[in-house]
């Protein structure tokens, strides 16, 4: 945000913060470790306001729960600022040095008052202008987030929405004040950090900058195309269209993980070539002209990754791979092989010291120092720099020049969520994590954990009541795109016409059968949190052994 | 970019440790300021990750001035404080707390260091009597017991509790640390499935009524077997490889890296015998995870072992 | 908080005992009914859990005394009120002996074996019950239990009786014979506690010239507000507000009133030290959870001159700057808690607590708090750990009270005849008060005179009166029997013999002989006096008392019991030299490293009779060290 890719925050700050705002994530259960940070700060007297519409076991741990309508996010941020502004509670000196576009912001934000706040998101609207009162008034605040803002078609304007409440605020270049994304999987930060982004080199450099390109050609000695490519919605829309033919995945699961996956299997089915390089026979590798077997990264191969508070921490190889599978490095330079060019065979260390060689914010991270620092936080310009606790710290300097450029606020739009709710598809369905499973369960199926449970419908207990069905009765789910049969299972965590299951189970229950993959423009994340459903109870001889065993997945 | 938050000053204070100055800092307790110096203090209920709770006593220490004997795990030093902490009354009761613990419970997967120290200060466990069968000591009610009869002398002694595929409960090896209470609860994982309950002699570590632990709010999170320095939580791998005379620490490797589920970044330490992962731990002194993981991190590792 | 536990709910009876602590359920997440807005709202969070944490040990009172029993989905539905964790509560409530967590007899009598009975009748009191009744615990709609000293010593014999459901609660029955026993079996569930006559207080001084503790006991209604100021009351907490709070310091000071809870704390150090920690807010705390046994004097006082403690706790809070004071009473003495309570309401009424005490804006309340059988909380830091609803285990110091107390708050905790003899200081006047009794230890004190004695009973002397007096005062050694020893200041005090009459009752005599005169104990044993199994018990019960916190105090009374036993059954382990020299070092460990008093001092009695020879099978000539 603000230009750089990553949360701007560190772990530490959650403890020795005074409010702190958990919106759209579950990191009590999706980031366990991170949650022990924040319950640190609890301890020591900081107030937590959780907003998300099912009461989790994270917001469980909060002083105030807000249950907002799913995909109602931004008119929630929008009341929250336009109390801010109307109680004069922002932060003007902050906002008058250091930000533009505040009076466009003030402007766009207008319609929407605590009670059209509250029609939108279903929060009271005296709870919404608490919010924004405590969040405005707080010497510190961390506001955190995770793929309840992101898994939306309005995703970078979720984001958006948030980080403006932050320049409202002051509540971010400080210590303890900030604003962080949980990453959902180890180097999903990582991934952005080495310009796996179709717009990004390595170190957040964009491709379409010619000075910057240039430096790349002449290091790889080769000529990267001057525009930036596809994400992973724009190939699928490009394999639908015929023009993409041919597909190389590492490591992902698109035709279980995608949301419409019915669609996403059709498509691979669909092209000339697909090869997959992966630990196991995923679904998506059955699909595949080429199977490449890899080493797991985080045991048997070495190499870094990148985690949410921007620390570049290293990996190393713990156990032997099985015959014949080989670390992902090697596999790609043996592809380049093939493909005409010698790369040699580099250690990890030299992989990553090109990359220090072209990423400025990088170049300081040597193996060793890694080693002895126990990770390093970007960005770490040289090889004296400690690494960055908080990013955006220039914002606060009394100098222009330190100052840089200010900080625009975002116009971001409302709109409700594409799949809407009518007289055929009444319920909502929405999705997330367990504790102790993880996406598609490639991984987390391995192990016999004692939380598993079977995949099921998650209803509130009035639902349960008014469909006449009892814990374990199996349903019949039906969206708008298809159609999956799960038992039911009490959750009082939900209110009535709100339902929640997972992904972790996809041999189960192929929950992505019913989300819908209209994606956000910018990120390319597609819908999961808000489908359009309808539940019917099934007869009772047909359920009752539809899913009885946590099978093995993956 | 600013970069680090503000560190507070800390004041300097001399104290004398065994006829010599040490200088310590303010707020450092006596057992830092020992360790500062190369003076050995046996612990037992202490973790630099956890707020000491000074219950085994096996660190205690002479401080002038003072009364009792003090813990010194948990006792600030102060300007002038004078500490012994090899006199006679500090050996003995050292001494009579390894006695006591080795009379009464199974020690036999504590670390070396708690033998060498039995050893080192002459406890003698076996002039207490003849132990007593295992009892149902879960079952115990405060405030009421009855001695027993002839002679028999009363241990912890009782059966080994397996409720789950990941680890098992050997409370007849618990010396009542509540290192795994704290673990599970305050200090690090805010669970608190495990509490002690009763009180006295019958004082233990339980669940709710002694419910199993799938009944219980555990999350298997594994944090308690991370702190327990007794063996008796424990891997179910590493109970079974025991069980059957392998596990073998000479032939284990220990290997850091990071967790591959969400993106907090945890460090694992991957304890592997025969390229196969047995145990997983993370670095007490990483400031990531203080020592603690979740269950995937903890237990979810099957998915790279055998052949796949 | 994420608790996670039982889906049983709980018995529509358990549902209401819970809510008549805590009240009706505020949300649906809460316990109560599912509202349109729990689906939008609620309130939670750490800060909301702790300030409920301290209604556990009521809430459990509630469940025990309506339900008789603690049940799992009960447990879980206090928890799912409180947001507290069901394995953190029971941890709290399986630490105190009052709680049961399996049905059983609606009807539970607990007898008294402990050493105060076992000398007055000259063995077991519960071996005729046994026999009668069958052992411990049997019984369906009636049943007995074993019990630790129940404070009505100078009976020599007592009862607890707790009945659950319609009408349940305790009340004590003094003294408590196998007649009394009958009687209960006769009537089963259909008891009637009520109907139980309340035992009398022995105070054999009775309106005496001179008495100034007692003066009220027996002679004053105890429900009576207009009486007691009838009698005097209110005059010092009139003078307090005169004097203002350093003023009252100052002539706790001047007075030279040391603590009478076994400490010898000066009382006005300590007052003073909580009155000038910057930290708010203070409170107050009157330790009543008096268990020590042997000891009665707190439930006479309470029994019979409550308004005293009202107004002496109130002089407390003005003089330390407390708004809140806690009176925290021994679960053992229901008769004292109801008699407390109901002079706090009285006060209440009359404005002489609340907001603007006497219309001079002092700013005072109190909450009676009960024990539920755990000897342990009676230590001042474990007593602030009860209240808070945790464990009852004592605490690492220092910090002490004074400076971090209740809810981490700078508390003092006095006894309550230290609280009582703070009226008489600012009646009389410091100095006045310092010309009774020693120049080391001013004033008067209470002496609980139980056993083999002619006259037992409460009794009040001029601190230094010498032993012997004091059991003359008592008549002497009941039908004229030679005394074997008596024991001295409870079962963390000591023996001493028919040689040492001439000790004198002040702290500095007591030191001085090697004694203590810790709560005021005097349990006489004449010749037939079985000393050995007097030991026992008091191992036992230290054994049985024992928090479980630090490895010394928690084996070793373990240990020192089994030592006791195999001594007692002449069955020594090794020879009687190795015992004896095991019994040394357990006495060393527990005294000098053990985290509380309980541990340090529990084998001081065993060390005692093992100095004075009065241990049989044991007849040291080597004898311990300790005392």
């Amino acid at each position: 945000m603000f230009g750089a890719g990553g949360g701007t925050s560190s772990y530490k700050e959650i403890e020795e913060t005074d409010l702190i705002i958990l919106w759209g994530s579950n990191a009590r259960e999706a980031h366990p470790i991170f949650f022990h940070h924040l319950l640190k700060g609890l301890r020591r007297g900081a107030k937590m306001v959780v907003v998300d519409p099912r009461r989790t076991s994270s917001a469980r741990w909060a002083d105030v729960w807000l249950g907002i309508e799913v995909g109602s996010d931004i008119a929630l941020a929008h009341a929250v600022g336009r109390e801010i502004i109307r109680a004069g509670l922002v932060d003007t000196e902050f906002v008058g040095r250091a930000t533009t576009g505040f009076d466009d912001y003030a402007a766009s934000v207008e319609p929407f008052t605590l009670a059209e706040g509250e029609r939108l998101t279903g929060v009271p609207a005296w709870a919404i202008a608490d919010l924004a009162h405590s969040y405005a008034r707080a010497g510190r605040a961390q506001l955190c987030w995770t793929l309840g803002i992101t898994e939306h078609h309005t995703a970078t304007d979720n984001v958006l929405a948030l980080c403006n409440l932050a320049l409202l605020t002051g509540h971010v270049g400080r210590y303890g004040s900030g604003l962080v994304p949980l990453r959902g999987q180890n180097n999903v930060q990582g991934g952005g950090d080495m310009g796996a982004l179709p717009n990004k080199f390595p170190g957040f450099q964009d491709v379409e900058d010619d000075a910057i390109r240039a430096r790349f050609d002449a290091r790889w000695g080769a000529t990267v195309p001057p525009q930036r490519g596809w994400h992973l919605a724009q190939m699928f829309d490009a394999m639908t269209r015929g023009d993409l033919r041919a597909l190389y995945v590492l490591g992902e699961n698109p035709a279980q993980s995608e949301a419409d996956n019915h669609r996403a299997v059709r498509l691979l089915e669909g092209l000339d070539h697909l090869v997959v390089q992966d630990l196991f026979l995923t679904k998506t590798a059955q699909l595949a002209d080429v199977v490449l077997p890899a080493a797991v990264t985080a045991f048997e191969s070495e190499g870094t990754v990148t985690s949410s508070e921007r620390r570049v921490q290293r990996l190393r190889p713990a156990l032997r791979p099985p015959d014949g599978v080989r670390s992902d490095i090697e596999i790609l330079c043996d592809l380049a092989g093939r493909l005409g060019h010698d790369w040699g065979h580099p250690s990890a260390e030299e992989v990553w010291d090109e990359c220090r060689s072209l990423s400025p914010m990088h170049a300081g991270m040597r193996y060793d120092r890694l080693e002895a620092l126990g990770g390093i936080q970007w960005p770490c310009p040289d090889e004296e720099h400690p690494g960055t606790q908080f990013l955006h710290g220039r914002l606060w300097e009394e100098d222009p020049e330190k100052r840089g450029p200010p900080a625009p606020f975002s116009l971001v739009h409302f709109e409700p969520p594409l799949d809407e709710l009518s007289e055929e598809f009444p319920m909502r369905l929405t999705t997330g994590r367990r504790l102790d499973s993880f996406n598609t369960g490639v991984q987390s199926g391995g192990y016999a954990s004692p939380l598993r449970r079977p995949e099921t419908l998650d209803l509130s207990p009035e639902d349960m009541a008014s469909l006449g069905v009892a814990e374990g009765d199996a349903v019949r789910v039906t969206s708008r795109r298809g159609s999956i049969t799960a038992p039911v299972h009490l959750d009082r965590s939900l209110r009535p016409g709100l339902a929640f299951m997972t992904l972790h189970f996809p041999d189960q229950a192929d929950t992505n059968a019913l989300t819908l993959d209209t994606w956000d423009p910018q990120s390319g994340t597609a819908e999961f949190k808000a489908t359009a459903v309808r539940v019917e109870r099934l007869p009772e001889t047909v359920g009752a052994h539809l899913v009885t065993e946590p099978a093995k997945v993956g | 970019m600013t970069t680090v938050a503000p560190v507070a000053l800390r004041r300097q204070v001399e104290v004398m440790i065994d006829g010599q100055a040490v200088t310590t800092w303010q707020g450092a307790t006596i057992l830092e300021a020992c360790r500062d110096v190369g003076i050995e203090v046996p612990t037992l209920c202490y973790l630099e990750t956890l707020a000491p709770v000074n219950v085994c006593r096996v660190c205690v220490v002479e401080l002038e001035g003072s009364r009792a004997l003090v813990p010194a795990c948990s006792r600030p030093v102060a300007a002038g404080m004078v500490v012994h902490t090899g006199s006679e009354r500090v050996r003995t009761s050292r001494r009579m707390v390894l006695e006591l613990l080795a009379s009464s419970v199974d020690l036999s997967t504590a670390g070396g260091d708690v033998h060498r120290w039995i050893d080192e200060y002459g406890a003698r466990p076996d002039r207490h009597g003849e132990a007593a069968p295992p009892s149902a000591r879960d079952r115990a009610h405060a405030g009421h017991h009855e001695p027993l009869e002839g002679g028999l002398v009363a241990t912890v002694a009782q059966p080994v509790k397996r409720d789950n595929d990941q680890y098992v409960r050997d409370y007849a090896k618990c010396i009542l640390c509540y290192k795994c209470v704290e673990a599970c609860g305050e200090e690090a994982q805010h669970t608190f499935a495990i509490a002690v309950a009763g009180r006295g002699f019958d004082a233990r570590i339980s669940t709710e009524m002694d419910v199993a632990l799938p009944e219980s709010a555990c999350v298997y999170c594994g944090n308690c077997i991370g702190v327990c320095p007794t063996g008796a939580l424990m891997f179910v791998s590493e109970h079974e490889l025991r069980a059957r005379g392998e596990w073998d620490e000479s032939r284990q490797e220990v290997t850091s890296t990071i967790c591959p589920y969400c993106g907090v970044g945890c460090t694992l330490e991957l304890h592997v015998q025969d390229n196969r992962i047995v145990k997983v731990t993370s670095p007490l002194d990483h400031d990531v995870t203080s020592g603690n993981l979740c269950v995937k991190g903890r237990f979810g590792f099957e998915f790279a072992q055998g052949d796949r | 908080m994420d608790l996670r536990t039982t889906d049983a709910p709980p018995s529509t009876t358990e549902r209401l005992a819970v809510d008549s602590v805590l009240g009706p359920p505020e949300s649906g997440w809460f316990g109560g009914e599912r509202t349109p807005l729990d689906g939008h709202f609620a309130l939670g969070g750490v800060s909301r859990a702790a300030s409920r944490r301290h209604l556990l040990l009521p809430t459990l009172h509630a469940l025990q005394e309506q339900v008789g029993w603690i049940s799992l989905p009960a447990l879980a539905y206090l928890c799912q009120r409180m947001d507290l964790p069901p394995a953190d509560a029971f941890g709290v409530a399986s630490a105190y002996a009052l709680f049961r967590f399996e049905s059983g007899s609606p009807v539970v009598v607990h007898v008294c074996d402990d050493v105060a009975c076992r000398a007055a009748c000259g063995g077991d009191p519960t071996d005729e019950l046994a026999a009668r009744f069958g052992p411990a615990g049997t019984g369906t709609s009636v049943t007995w239990q074993r019990s630790p000293c129940l404070g009505h010593c100078e009976h020599g014999s007592a009862a607890l009786v707790q009945k659950a459901g319609a009408g349940g609660g305790r009340t004590s029955v003094a003294p408590f014979v196998t007649g009394d026993m009958d009687r209960l079996v006769a009537s089963g569930p259909d008891l009637d506690l009520g109907e139980l006559p309340a035992p009398l207080a022995l105070v054999p001084q009775r309106g005496a010239q001179g008495l100034r503790l007692l003066r009220r006991v027996g002679r004053v209604d105890p429900a009576s507000l207009d009486a007691y100021r009838a009698a005097g009351g209110y005059e010092a907490l009139r003078r307090a507000i005169e004097l203002g709070p350093a003023g009252v310091i100052a002539e706790l000071k001047d007075a030279k009133l040391l603590g009478r809870g076994g400490a010898a704390f000066p009382t006005g150090d300590k007052w003073e030290a909580v009155a000038r920690q910057p930290v708010r807010p203070h409170y107050f705390v009157a330790n009543a959870d008096e268990s020590e046994p042997g000891t009665f004097k707190d439930r006479v006082l309470l029994d019979h001159d409550p308004y005293a403690l009202v107004e002496a706790l109130t002089i407390a809070g003005l003089a330390t700057g407390a708004h809140m004071g806690y009176v925290y009473v021994r679960g053992e003495y229901p008769v004292a808690a109801r008699r407390l309570e109901h002079a706090a309401g009285q006060a209440r009424i009359r404005g002489l607590l609340g907001e603007d005490i006497m219309g001079c804006g002092l700013r005072f309340d109190l909450e009676v708090r009960r024990g539920a059988g755990a000897y342990i909380a009676g230590e001042e830091t474990a007593l602030c750990n009860s209240i808070e609803g945790r464990r009852p285990e004592p605490r690492n110091k220092p910090p002490y009270p004074v400076e971090r107390g209740l809810f981490g708050k700078p508390t003092g905790v006095n006894n309550i005849e230290t609280l009582l003899s703070v009226l008489e200081v600012l009646t009389l006047g410091g100095a006045a008060y310092a010309r009774v009794g020693t120049p080391g230890s001013t004033g008067t004190r209470l002496f609980c005179l139980s056993g083999r004695v002619a006259r037992p009973g409460l009794y009040e002397v001029e601190m230094g009166t010498s032993l012997g007096t004091l059991l003359d005062l008592g008549g002497g050694v009941a039908e004229g029997r030679p005394l074997r020893a008596v024991l001295l200041g409870g079962a963390a005090g000591s023996f001493v013999g028919p040689k040492d009459l001439d000790l004198p009752l002040s702290f500095e005599g007591a030191r001085a002989a090697g004694a203590s005169l810790g709560s005021g104990v005097v349990v006489v044993l004449d010749d037939t006096g079985d000393v050995t199994a007097v030991v026992a018990r008091v191992a036992r019960f230290f054994r049985d008392e024992s928090c479980g916190q630090c490895v010394p105090c928690r084996v070793g009374t373990q240990r020192q019991e089994e030592v006791l036993g195999r001594l007692v059954a002449a069955r020594p382990f090794g020879t009687l030299d190795d015992e004896l020299a095991l019994l040394a070092d357990l006495d060393a460990v527990m005294r000098d490293a053990s985290i509380c008093g309980l541990g340090q001092t529990a084998s001081s009695l065993v060390s005692s009779a093992l100095q004075r020879g009065l241990l049989g099978g044991a007849h040291g000539t080597k004898g311990g060290q300790g005392g």
